[in-house]
């Protein structure tokens, strides 16, 4: 029989803020344990948590993009549970009055090329926990107590209070290829927004997954099981695959399967349940005391939705929807269909551009100062991505800014470097961040295009192999390239491949 | 709305708290109490009221993403029951209720 997965997930992403969501502390990342904390995120007695204006925009920017609609009226919520990254006992986070609802993201299933729109249900804003090393080597002593135990945790609050947005979608996924690819595309969107960095690794997205399985032809769903701790886009895929695996297996023997949490174990590649009793999953949500009402009016005196901020006290409308609305960037499948239209070029090479933003950006630039875009798309795809790759680098680590990539394309142009040249000058230039002119002069490159040096050059090949001369001009015209190489030879590649075999069709034939 | 034991033995669960048969049947009557209360107010007329998540009229308090100065590690760590490095220790726990 043939099973199909249905596939819904839950998506975090770490908003890109300067300070933490309900407190002014740093949110950078890799800062010593337990140094970016204060009184609010650790969670001490007496304090109380004022919300972060950028987190409330980024949010609304990914509501926006994604055609989501935001809440004129949302709250945050106390969800209760106890661990030790989480000091104050409950996290806070929107329940039942999410910020937003709704919404779509498109993906394209690349075998068909069909397109399929996988359905958000709410976008919410929350805060992190924070991070707990586990390790069984060493014992613990309790000190009230004095009872020791085996394995200890240790805390880091640095990521407690770091803002995220929960993005849940509908179960629309039919495959772990397509969450990959919805997720991709998630990723994509939220770094054209640049409100997320979206480094899995660095867990700035994090994904949770609930997973059935049905025989193809079958409408009633499965019972569903959920899987966490998928740290990278490979450790999504095989996770979902292993857990689609493991579900077709039980129902082929005959079994059943019980609703659960599962949890990916990156190195053993398996999936292992997560002793959880029924009890912890009763959070006993209720509204955050704490924090006040979340509003966005349709309409104000201006005349312009908006939030208003404090305005009791004197200070009104601070951010406007209409405003971060028409702030959005171009996103990527827009700006996908301007690169084929305006820069007339083949729709696989306009998609794999406009992937990253910064990589679309780099494109963009380069075309202003040289408007072959074609040549620029080839360069960008091919030697460009492949430095990247190479140099395990971003585009914006990248040596070669897109104007000196343009100058260097200006040069084969103009016939100063051969198109061979180029790439061994380009290699330098991603090596060693110069300018194409100052290595062409320290290296000596400069293509002969002089007719008269090339024309010696030939004289004195054709001069040393009269064999050869013999045979090309018996009808043998293969020669010609054994020609050609040797005049490279001699002139270590610098002649202008065009003079080069003009002059030598002429020497031959005369 | 009666409240049986194992409704308080439920919460006190959930609370992490201990409690002695004697204090369940004491908080088994209290806490009656209040649903109690609360049966009396659903007899209330509400009908037109907004449903009310906060009794402060205020809306949208927000702050700048300033960053401001965090405590120090010795300051963050000063309260905790036991340490290690910059890293407060606790006894292990493997699953996460989150």
């Amino acid at each position: 029989m043939k099973y199909e997965s249905i596939i819904g997930l839950e998506v975090h992403a770490q908003l890109l803020t300067d300070s933490k969501i309900f407190c002014g502390c740093s949110v950078s990342y890799g800062a010593d344990p337990n140094s970016q904390t204060c009184p609010v995120c650790l969670g001490l007695p007496g304090v109380l948590p004022v919300l972060n204006k950028k987190a409330v925009e980024y949010a609304v920017k990914m509501v926006l993009a994604v055609g989501g609609t935001v809440a004129p009226h949302s709250i945050f919520a106390r969800k209760n549970y106890f661990y030790p990254d989480l000091p104050k006992g409950y996290q806070i986070s929107q329940y039942d009055q999410p910020l937003s609802t709704g919404g779509s993201v498109e993906i394209e299933i690349p075998e068909s090329k069909a397109k399929k729109k996988i359905h958000l249900t709410r976008i919410h804003l929350e805060e992190d926990a924070g991070k707990s090393l586990h390790s069984e080597d060493n014992s613990y002593t309790n000190t009230s107590s004095n009872v020791k135990q085996k394995g200890e945790t240790l805390v880091d609050m640095n990521r407690c209070g770091v803002p995220l947005i929960e993005i849940v979608t509908q179960p629309d996924m039919r495959s772990p290829k397509e969450a990959t690819l919805f997720l991709n595309k998630l990723k994509q969107i939220l770094e054209y927004l640049e409100i997320c960095s979206g480094n899995m690794e660095e867990g700035s997205l994090r994904c949770d997954a609930n997973v059935s399985v049905r025989p193809i032809a079958q409408t009633k769903l499965g019972t569903k099981t959920e899987v966490k701790n998928m740290n990278s886009f490979k450790a999504v895929e095989k996770a979902l695959n292993f857990e689609m695996e493991r579900q077709i297996g039980i129902i082929e023997s005959g079994g059943r399967i019980i609703q659960e949490t599962l949890l990916w174990d990156a190195e053993k590649e398996l999936i292992a349940p997560m002793r959880s009793k029924e009890e912890s999953h009763d959070y006993r949500y209720f509204p955050e005391p704490d924090l006040v009402v979340l509003k966005f009016h349709p309409q104000t005196i201006s005349g312009i939705g908006g939030i208003r901020s404090e305005e009791k006290f004197g200070t009104p409308t601070i951010t406007i929807v209409e405003k971060i609305k028409q702030s959005l960037p171009e996103l990527p499948e827009a700006r996908k269909t301007r690169f084929i239209k305006q820069y007339q070029i083949p729709e696989y090479d306009a998609e794999l551009l406009t992937t990253e933003k910064k990589l679309a950006d780099y494109y963009e630039e380069c075309v202003k100062n040289y408007p072959n875009s074609k040549a620029v798309s080839n360069w960008v795809m091919g030697e460009v991505l492949r430095e990247l790759k190479e140099r395990k680098i971003s585009v914006s680590e990248f040596k070669v800014p897109p104007k000196e990539l343009a100058s260097l394309l200006k040069q084969v142009d103009s016939g100063t470097l051969s198109g061979k040249m180029a790439k061994d000058v380009f290699v330098e230039m991603a090596e060693t961040g110069l300018s194409s002119e100052k290595i062409i002069q320290e290296k000596g490159l400069v293509q002969v295009t002089d007719t008269k040096e090339i024309e010696s050059v030939i004289e004195s090949v054709l001069r040393e192999n009269p064999g050869e001369v013999e045979k090309y001009r018996s009808g043998k015209e293969r020669v010609f390239g054994f020609f050609v190489g040797e005049v490279m030879k001699k002139t270590k590649g610098k002649a202008n491949p065009s003079v080069v075999n003009q002059i030598l069709k002429e020497k031959l034939s005369s | 709305m009666a409240i049986t034991i194992q409704d308080v033995e439920h919460i006190a669960k959930l609370a992490r708290l201990r409690l002695t048969e004697e204090e369940k049947l004491r908080f088994q009557k209290e806490l009656g109490k209040i649903i109690e209360y609360f049966d009396q107010l659903k007899k209330l007329n509400t009908d037109g009221v907004p449903p009310t998540t906060h009794v402060v009229p205020l809306e949208n308090v927000l702050r700048e993403d300033a960053v401001k100065p965090c405590l120090s590690v010795e300051e963050a760590l000063a309260n905790a029951p036991d340490r290690k490095g910059n890293y407060f220790r606790v006894p292990k726990v493997v699953e996460k209720e989150g």
